[in-house]
């Protein structure tokens, strides 16, 4: 009994790794396709994957806090109007009260926890649909935007001259350069954000494999029922994973904000589509249970890539990315569902 | 025991919220120093080009409401047999009104002025199949490859905006044709769209009470497998249900693009997903699939838009309206989770055993 138990098992991990697999080989074939096609144009210099990070920076902080709450086997569609509401508060903040950019960074962490607290407590504890919880939470911060200030506002050297300094900090890189056309090499170079966004990526992975927390989301999210018989606390796991990721979001509009350097109402719309997007396409499962966000980090390259390539293009509407990040996501959830059912069929 | 029979009717729920925003309403007015009926006041007003209209607030609220009813027509089936609901049709509703002047005005025209009757009614076709495929692809992922509801239909309301700014060319198409406008507009005295909500409304109830559909439906959402034992196609039923509130989001989609006469992909049907799913839950229903009160929904579905009324009425913008909605929702699914309901239960439980204890 005991070695086909063993076979079974590894098979399992071969299907789930296969998912992942699948996304590096997209991501690669997408990334070699653009540089084929506009490799005349820059695609292939190191600047271009490094912008693609930098522009994505927060995108990838909210992406490990879907993944940490999709392993639940819930969801968190909040995540765009948070971004919103982080960045029209920090530009507000500094703008119009004149606090200081490390206090307003402290402010937007707060109120990220503050609001992982409530759709926490609504999904945990009160046994809410978190799609329910979540869409109310997205229409509310995104109110709460429109309540502080309906203007574009932007960040300049004048609102605050710290933020705006740590929004123009390039670390440059010692290899990789290219020459311009007076023949000065130019050092490829990332902004403070992906610092930021690498790092948490790194602290998330190391959390979901070696820690306590770590492991009982992925036992709440494979089965409820077990973990709860195991004598998890499902409840309060479930209420830490919105909270976690709802403080990523946080760290993810700051990263945003500083990529931006601006506020509005409509800033971000259809973030938290990539988020999904990114963490589906990594890999991880709908149902729960199974993922990792280094498949994350893929996911969201390959959304970087796409819009990337949609804009060296520059010809094709703008409107593209969304559907072609959609199309992905239907093809991944396809697959994902074609698996689960070979699955079932084999037992 | 009188009073507990009425708070357990299934239409106890959206006529308390009826009220509420009643008084709210007439306690505004007086301290306005308006008389404490100007709420319910319907007069015939003579529009520009000489003709008599319906018009009061409560006019407005109906006719407002109607794509708000129209949509909650099918989220409540859509909820009621899959436990989980459409998110997508808001972003199906702009994509039909979208594809709908894109076929009467042409790709890439702007602008069209004089219409012909033939091409009005192809684009009026083209945007109902469109609601019934946008329905049907909903529908195949949910029932067919068993995906949860929201996650499905998450995909269009994220693409199906794109695809129709992409069917529009980016521009704003304007239909500025009488014909076209009609939907939106005026027959008689009597604004047109409470006349479609209407037929919508009577349509639906019609088929739910004269066949099994209804019966059907609820006994999918209540129990998939056994209903599938029993010898229904429950999957089959499922995906009627996304079809038919594709359908209705197409209908909504004429209703919303034929009153300004133009397709907007950016802004028609925005945020009516929270409209139509507040009103399915201000309905009385539970989100949690199952048994299903539409009339329920469709009071719900006005109550909605007589808060948002309400709302501009006291000076609050419309970009800040979503907040109370949100905040409304949460209270009502909240009261309707289980563990509150257990709380409610035990808590009620003591104060009987507490009187009875006092008796003896």
């Amino acid at each position: 009994m005991k070695p086909k138990n063993a076979l079974k098992e590894r098979r399992q991990i071969n299907g789930n790794t296969l998912l992942l697999l699948i996304t590096i080989v997209l991501f690669v074939l997408l990334y070699a396709g653009g540089c084929i096609a506009y490799g005349s144009k820059g695609f292939t210099n190191l600047q271009t994957f490094l912008n693609i990070l930098i522009s994505n920076a927060g995108l990838i902080c909210v992406a490990c806090g879907m993944t940490c709450v999709m392993l639940t086997g819930g969801i968190d569609i909040s995540v765009g109007s948070l971004v919103a509401l982080d960045c029209m508060l920090l530009a507000y903040g500094m703008g119009s009260w004149h606090l200081s950019a490390p206090v307003m960074c402290l402010i937007v962490l707060v109120v990220g926890v503050v609001f992982g607290l409530v759709q926490g407590f609504c999904v945990g504890y009160l046994e809410i649909q978190p799609f329910i919880v979540s869409m109310a939470g997205m229409f509310f911060a995104r109110g709460m935007t429109a309540v502080i200030s309906t203007d574009q506002l932007s960040i300049t050297q004048d609102t605050n001259a710290t933020f705006y300094g740590w929004a123009n900090w390039r670390l440059n890189l010692p290899f990789g350069g290219v020459p311009n056309r007076k023949g000065i090499m130019i050092m490829p170079y990332i902004r403070v954000g992906v610092i930021i966004a690498l790092l948490v990526l790194v602290v998330i992975f190391l959390i979901l494999r070696y820690t306590k927390f770590g492991r009982s989301l992925y036992a709440v999210g494979g089965s409820e029922q077990s973990a709860a018989m195991m004598g998890l606390d499902v409840k309060k796991t479930k209420m830490k994973a919105y909270v976690l990721c709802s403080f990523l979001c946080s760290i993810g509009g700051i990263c945003y904000c500083l990529n931006t350097q601006a506020a509005s109402v409509s800033q971000a719309t259809g973030l938290e589509m990539s988020a999904i997007a990114s963490s589906v396409i990594g890999g991880t499962l709908l149902t729960g249970g199974v993922g990792n966000v280094i498949g994350s980090l893929f996911g969201v390259l390959i959304n970087g890539t796409i819009s990337s390539i949609v804009q060296f293009n520059g010809k094709l509407a703008s409107s593209w990315p969304n559907i072609l990040t959609a199309a992905l996501l239907c093809f991944f959830i396809v697959l994902q569902s074609v698996f689960a059912f070979l699955k079932e069929k084999k037992k | 025991m009188n009073k507990k029979k009425i708070t357990q009717n299934a239409l106890f729920l959206p006529l308390v919220c009826v009220l509420l925003v009643l008084a709210v309403n007439v306690v505004y007015d007086i301290s306005q120093g308006n008389p404490f009926y100007d709420f319910f006041r319907i007069t015939m007003q003579t529009s520009a080009s000489g003709d008599k209209l319906l018009a009061g607030r409560l006019v407005t609220i109906l006719n407002r409401g109607s794509e708000v009813a129209i949509l909650a027509i099918g989220m409540t089936l859509v909820v009621s047999a899959s436990a989980g609901t459409d998110i997508s049709v808001g972003s199906v509703m702009s994509l039909c009104a979208s594809f709908c002047c894109m076929l009467i005005a042409g790709f890439g025209v702007s602008s069209v002025d004089d219409v012909a009757i033939p091409r009005l009614i192809l684009g009026l076709i083209g945007a109902l199949v469109m609601g019934c495929i946008c329905g049907a692809f909903n529908g195949t992922l949910v029932a067919y490859l068993n995906i949860q509801p929201m996650v499905a239909t998450l995909i269009l309301w994220s693409a199906a905006r794109a695809i129709g700014l992409l069917l529009c060319n980016n521009l704003i198409v304007y239909v500025r044709d009488e014909a076209y406008g009609i939907f939106g507009g005026y027959i008689g005295f009597i604004p047109t769209p409470i006349i479609i909500a209407a037929i919508c409304i009577a349509v639906v109830t019609l088929v739910l009470k004269k066949t099994a559909m209804g019966m059907y439906v609820q006994s999918v959402g209540i129990n998939k497998k056994a209903s599938r034992i029993a010898g229904l196609n429950s999957k089959r039923i499922i995906f009627i249900c996304y079809l038919i509130c594709g359908l209705c989001a197409g209908i909504a989609g004429i209703v919303a693009s034929s009153r300004i006469t133009s397709a907007d992909s950016n802004n028609i049907g925005n945020n009516f997903e929270l409209d139509a799913i507040l009103a399915v839950a201000l309905g009385g229903n539970s989100l949690g699939g199952g048994k299903f009160n539409l009339a329920g929904s469709v009071i719900g579905a006005y109550t909605i838009q007589a808060i948002t009324t309400t709302m501009y009425n006291l000076g609050v913008s419309s970009a800040v309206t979503p907040v109370f909605k949100a905040i409304i929702v949460i209270v009502i699914v909240a009261i309707q989770a289980p563990p509150v309901k257990a709380w409610f239960h035990k808590l009620a439980a003591s104060k009987s055993s507490g009187k009875e204890a006092a008796r003896a």
